[in-house]
């Protein structure tokens, strides 16, 4: 029975301090990524040739659920502002809501599910295939290499992919709400400019999404270095990835959100 | 996939973000209005803000001409300090009269200027002396009911 | 590889020292230790590669002969005992010199390890873009000898995806001599490749080791093949070393393991059971004897 109790602590134990150690790992694993990433800021080559698999390639995905969840938002805006009389704001809600949340955490969470999974199944697998142990024994440091220009690709891709989800959105409210339902063009303009600041709202957006780049980048890459190097580990690598990813960025957007948006 | 078109999808894909986030910083947001050009500071004191908050807009003729920047309470004299940016395109007099006002019944508080006759213009870091206080909507209503309750008092 | 350490990118200009013709041997593990945690991998290891020589070491599966490549890489660090390259003790080098160790070695990983993203030709000239400030002129000649040795040159802008196991190891050889190493490290050349490329690979590893002057290290269960190729062979069982010698003393050992060994018997000192409790008390428990 105390055998019992003692196996069921040792357990326990093992398992705090392996996620503490991970944890620790992958602090200390960000830490070398930005003390390597000269060569990928250097050599610029390398970052474009990731973003265009990380940027590019999510363009498609990033741009047609803008569009739409700016239409849902139209519809749906315009079904509970017009109870109250007040349809005219319809402008203001779509962009505010876009603009705050929506646009840089969907596009973060799209940006995890795309890219991020496809960097930790890339990493992973060449870590499986001693790819990366090769480039070490050819002197040749893979995280510098192979880990900071993904890394840094994300980085930058993520804020642009959020501003493209948020302005497709926008543009989707105004095709439902203006074009179709008959909202008046200028007043959804004009709301929408009187009630969205730039430094409150916009500016705060692309630091949010700012933010989720790097956290999902950092995720991704981590995953992808420190999987099992074996079909299974990767694929396990690449659904954590993208679970831990998504949970990761929305407890983030809810602190950013307390910072940001306290006082106002 | 060969260099070449991989830096031009790149270009692409780089021109499409910083298209999309001009437009959300001009088209969406409000940066052509908001801090177009130089600004000068204003303050004025209120025995009651009622809701206004930082960043509310400061109106005059219904034309936004600035922004409330900061709210602190005056520990000595009991009242409301509203610091304001006002856009350096507008002069007012002295004696302009600075109230807060709601638009529409529930809508947001900003603060209006109604515009005096003084020759003399208000200057950067004045305190505007004649102000207004926010309406409280309770005090309105128990004042109506006060009067009504006192006028069928009087008449018996 | 494991840990995230941090490491300064140096450029290396292309050049070779002359080296001393000396008799001291280029890799000399003495009384090496290792083991992950507690659980022992490797105990009381010593070898010696001579300059030159290409040396095999042998053993079943799992019995610690990649680990001793990577003990002589650096990509391990022994728990105890010493590890010499070239005069050099491997385990007391910072990363900097580590790494301008290495670019004097080639490896040739187990399935190739060729970069998935990149043609043939990227594949060989990864070092001497990462190292050298060589012009892409002389990258491209460069690379095409190499391929060219390894007879490969007109597969140059395939990727590694289209090449066949033998192709895929031959680019790999040739990308471990992309810049002349003085030691060659092959960590199971012959794994999984049909006799023809067996054949190939196993020629190429001495005709190059003799050409570039090199030594070469073969880690590789596959006796046959390589006793035809090596100077000098050790045998490694349970992380110890049980036998050593020439090629054509392995061949006449008489020692019950390598003699199973060499021949590939299924039964020996290897047992074909794994240990386990008798056949009929399993079958028929307890109960049936009583």
């Amino acid at each position: 029975m105390l055998e019992k109790l003692k196996g069921h602590l040792r357990f326990l134990g093992k398992q705090v301090t392996d996620r503490v150690w991970r944890l620790g790992f992958a602090a200390r694993f960000f830490l070398a990524v930005l003390l390597q990433s000269g060569t990928a800021l250097r050599r610029f080559n390398l970052t474009i040739r990731e973003l265009y698999f990380t940027g590019v390639l999510s363009l498609i995905i990033i741009a047609v659920s803008g569009l739409f969840v700016g239409m849902v938002l139209g519809l749906q805006g315009y079904e509970t502002l017009q109870r109250f009389g007040s349809a005219s704001a319809l402008g203001s809600l779509v962009a505010l809501t876009l603009v705050r949340e929506l646009g840089p955490v969907v596009a973060a969470l799209l940006f995890a599910s795309r890219a991020g999974s496809a960097i930790t199944a890339e990493i992973g697998l060449m870590k499986a295939t001693e790819q990366l142990s090769a480039m070490e024994m050819m002197a040749v440091n893979p995280i510098a290499r192979v880990v900071a220009p993904r890394f840094w690709a994300g980085v930058i891709s993520m804020p642009l992919l959020a501003a493209l989800f948020s302005a497709l959105g926008v543009f989707g409210g105004y095709l439902i709400g203006v074009q179709l339902i008959g909202v008046d063009e200028g007043t959804f303009w004009s709301q929408m400019q009187a009630s969205v600041d730039f430094r409150e709202d916009v500016v705060n957006g692309v630091i949010k999404s700012c933010v989720f780049g790097v956290i999902v980048s950092w995720i991704a890459v981590f995953e992808g270095y420190d999987c099992e190097p074996t079909a299974e580990g990767v694929s396990g690598a690449t659904t954590r990835t993208v679970v831990t990813s998504s949970l990761a960025i929305l407890a983030a957007d809810f602190i950013l959100t307390a910072l940001m948006f306290r006082g106002t | 996939m060969n260099k070449t078109m991989l830096d031009l999808w790149v270009g692409i894909f780089v021109a499409i973000g910083i298209v999309s986030l001009a437009f959300l910083s001009l088209k969406v947001g409000n940066m052509s209005t908001s801090s177009a050009g130089d600004i000068y500071h204003l303050q004025a004191k209120f025995d009651n803000i009622g809701g206004l908050k930082v960043r509310a807009p400061v109106k005059s003729a219904g034309v936004v001409v600035g922004r409330i920047s900061d709210i602190r309470f005056d520990p000595e004299a009991y009242v409301a300090l509203v610091s304001m940016d006002v856009d350096a395109r507008y002069k007012f007099p002295r004696d302009t009269f600075a109230t807060i006002n709601t638009s529409g019944l529930l809508g947001e508080q900003y603060i209006g200027f109604e515009v005096g006759g003084d020759t003399e213009m208000l200057k950067a870091g004045d305190t505007i002396k004649k102000t207004q206080s926010a309406v409280v909507l309770e005090k309105l209503i128990s004042q109506f009911m006060f009067n009504k309750a006192s006028e069928g008092v009087d008449k018996k | 590889m494991s840990s995230a350490r941090i490491r300064r990118p140096q450029k290396y200009t292309y050049k070779r020292e002359l080296q001393p013709v000396s008799a001291d041997p280029l890799v000399k593990l003495s009384n090496v230790n290792f083991a992950y945690d507690s659980r022992p991998i490797l105990t009381g290891i010593n070898m010696e590669i001579p300059r030159g020589k290409v040396v095999a070491i042998m053993g079943i599966s799992g019995s610690g002969k990649t680990t001793t490549l990577r003990l002589i890489g650096g990509q391990l660090k022994p728990t105890s005992g010493e590890v010499h390259v070239d005069g050099q003790l491997v385990s007391a080098l910072d990363d900097q010199d580590l790494f301008s160790m290495r670019r004097r070695m080639g490896m040739l990983f187990q399935f190739g390890a060729l970069f998935t993203d990149m043609t043939v030709f990227d594949n060989v000239a990864f070092q001497m873009r990462e190292h050298t400030d060589l012009s892409e002129d002389m990258i491209q000649d460069l690379v095409m000898m190499k391929l060219n040795a390894v007879g490969l040159r007109g597969a140059s802008h395939m990727m590694p995806s289209e090449l066949s196991g033998g192709m895929a190891r031959r680019v790999a050889l040739a990308r471990a001599i992309a810049l002349d190493p003085m030691l060659i490290m092959y960590d199971e050349p012959f794994a999984g490749l049909d006799p023809i490329s067996l054949a190939v690979v196993g020629q190429l590893i001495r005709t190059l080791n003799d050409a570039l002057g090199a030594s070469s290290i073969i880690v590789t269960h596959d006796v046959q093949e390589s006793l035809k190729i090596v100077d000098y062979v050790y045998f490694v069982s349970e992380g110890k070393i049980v036998a050593e010698g020439t090629a054509d003393d392995i061949r006449n050992s008489t020692a019950p393991y390598i003699h199973q060994f060499v021949w590939g018997e299924a039964d020996g000192p290897v047992a074909f059971q794994y240990p386990a409790s008798p056949y009929r008390t399993e079958i028929f428990g307890e109960a049936a004897h009583a």
